[in-house]
């Protein structure tokens, strides 16, 4: 890889030992992955999860003096405020120190503290054409489709060393003809809501793995929520950096455009059967439930919007805990709105910065939860699960006992 | 028992060698039991079996961009990190946590792993100089 005499500098240890931490792992996966040099980018999205790995490299930035030279954006991890309130915290001190650490340290090198997972809809949103590197499974996909920035699969520390150099290898999805189709995926069922977008994805990253899908079929301009959950799930299942849907996302208006020449791996069907077999898949009981956590990746203001329909005038049955994850500025908005007021009505429990995986929801070990999203399904800390859609997430929890 | 030695692409330099433990399934590292490095993910093919001390041969990585370098990280803290990784198609997230951590990684072989490579043999991955060298135990 070709290096211009800044950046051999910067590796070096010139410009400190955080930036060379940064730039060594920038130069390894771009040497692991043959590209000859680096390009500027403008933002990047780092999706700290507050776990152990992450603890480890954002440290050794942080204590290595590195600081961010771009805007960079951080992913939920615990609303402390919050659940110090509601638990004993120090019965989970053990990943609340591993948590609380890793919050700091995201502060001292001056990242923007967004705790969103979707911050591509407001605090952190890239244009058309921009080169930018975003880590975050709902993320990469978004930014790459629907927006048409040009990021690859970041990891979080990759993001985070790109952050802090302002620079990224220049290979995959950086280049225009590394971001056609490789696998056609034909639809043969009407995409109704958010919940068949989810299925759909969990399927199609499971089915594909490591690929560029073409949806073909899909009729009806898909809402941003909707996106974010194709997004999101395609990311559980598999590795999936972008896909076309010719004719809504950005890059191509036909089938054959989005394929642009490309083979194309042509074998997946997926009809309502194949989206019935993912849900039956994922629960692991249809009996009774004790939480309902919804906000996998965090709800949208549209999606605050539409739960606090169906909630008006409702209440949450007594013995359900109604939990509904979204940001902070997302919250704002809401209130706003007046949503807010109506979902606090009705007894659920909306919560900003924090994900589902998270320590604060290690004493839902034993409960029996309902969720709205594969992704939750697949990383919840609670123990039996039942999936469905937010109509029916909300039908269970306000139905008579 | 044979050796054969074979040229391979270096992702991650290094040296590892152990027990072949072969997986035609993209795997989340986040998913292993962080003391043993048993696998716990539903339906996976290694499902129950420990990738400690091993040198792993998969198709790719998978999951959330931040969960593949928790996995490791735990597994690493208990001595559980897999010796080496051959892939097939190299994934950014699985490379990033590999480059970090220092796990040795390869893809590229010059014949299909799945074809040459059977779990239980015993498996020399040098990434720095390119080379995989197995020993069949298995016939």
């Amino acid at each position: 890889m070709h290096l211009t005499p800044e950046e051999s500098k910067i590796l070096r240890g010139e410009n400190g030992e955080g930036a060379r931490i940064a730039m060594e792992l920038l130069v390894a996966v771009g040497e692991g992955f043959e590209a000859q040099k680096m390009i500027p980018i403008s933002r990047a999205h780092a999706a700290s999860s507050g776990q152990e790995g992450d603890l480890f490299f954002v440290e050794m930035l942080a204590k290595g003096g590195g600081r961010c030279k771009i805007p960079t954006t951080t992913n939920p991890v615990v609303n402390f405020e919050y659940f110090e309130k509601i638990m004993d915290i120090t019965e989970e001190e053990a990943e609340a120190s591993v948590a609380r650490k890793v919050k700091y340290y995201y502060e001292q090198i001056g990242a923007v503290m967004s705790q969103s997972c979707i911050p591509y809809l407001a605090e952190n949103i890239p244009q058309y054409g921009e080169h930018v590197a975003f880590s975050e499974s709902s993320a990469t996909p978004y930014v790459n489709s629907v927006i048409g920035a040009f990021t690859n699969r970041e990891s979080i520390q990759t993001a985070l060393a790109a952050g802090i150099i302002g620079k990224t290898p220049e290979f995959g999805l950086h280049f225009p003809e590394n971001r056609k189709g490789t696998v056609l995926v034909k639809v043969e069922t009407e995409m109704k809501d958010g919940y068949d977008y989810s299925l759909l994805g969990q399927y199609v990253g499971k089915k594909v793995g490591n690929g560029i899908p073409v949806f073909e079929g899909i009729s009806k301009r898909p809402t941003i929520d909707q996106y974010v959950n194709l997004c999101a799930m395609m990311n559980v299942t598999g590795a999936i950096p972008m896909f076309h849907i010719p004719g809504f996302t950005v890059e191509a208006k036909t089938t054959d455009e989005a394929f642009d020449g490309n083979p194309r791996i042509d074998k997946i069907t997926v009809t309502r059967q194949e989206l019935k077999e993912t849900e039956d898949e994922l629960q692991t009981t249809n009996g009774k439930v004790d939480l309902i956590m919804l906000g996998c990746p965090h709800y949208n203001l549209d999606q605050l919007g539409d739960i606090a329909k169906l909630l008006r005038g409702k209440r949450i049955r007594s013995d359900i805990t109604f939990w509904i994850n979204t940001s902070a500025t997302t919250k704002i908005m809401a209130e706003r709105a007046g949503y807010l007021k109506i979902l606090d009505e009705a007894g659920t429990r909306v919560i900003t910065d924090t994900c589902i995986d998270m320590f604060c929801f290690n004493n839902l070990k034993g409960k029996t939860g309902m969720t709205d999203s594969p992704k939750c399904a697949y990383y919840r800390r609670f123990g039996n699960v039942r999936v469905g859609s937010m109509e029916e997430c909300v039908a269970t929890a306000i139905e008579r006992a | 028992m044979s050796n054969k030695t074979l040229g391979c692409h270096r992702i991650v330099k290094g040296c590892g060698e152990g027990e072949a433990l072969v997986s035609n399934d993209a795997i989340c590292f986040y998913l292993t039991d962080p003391k043993t490095g048993v696998v716990r993910e539903r339906g996976h093919s290694l499902e129950g079996k420990s990738v400690a001390g091993k040198v792993l041969v998969f198709s790719t990585g998978k999951a959330s961009s931040a969960v593949q370098m928790d996995g490791l990280r735990k597994l690493m803290l208990n001595n559980s990190l897999p010796a080496a990784m051959i892939v097939t198609t190299p994934e950014l997230v699985l490379v990033s946590a590999a480059a970090i951590l220092k796990i040795p990684l390869v893809d590229k072989l010059d014949q299909d792993p799945f074809g040459v490579i059977q779990t239980g043999d015993f498996v020399k991955v040098d990434a720095t100089n390119a080379t995989v060298t197995v020993a069949k135990t298995v016939t």
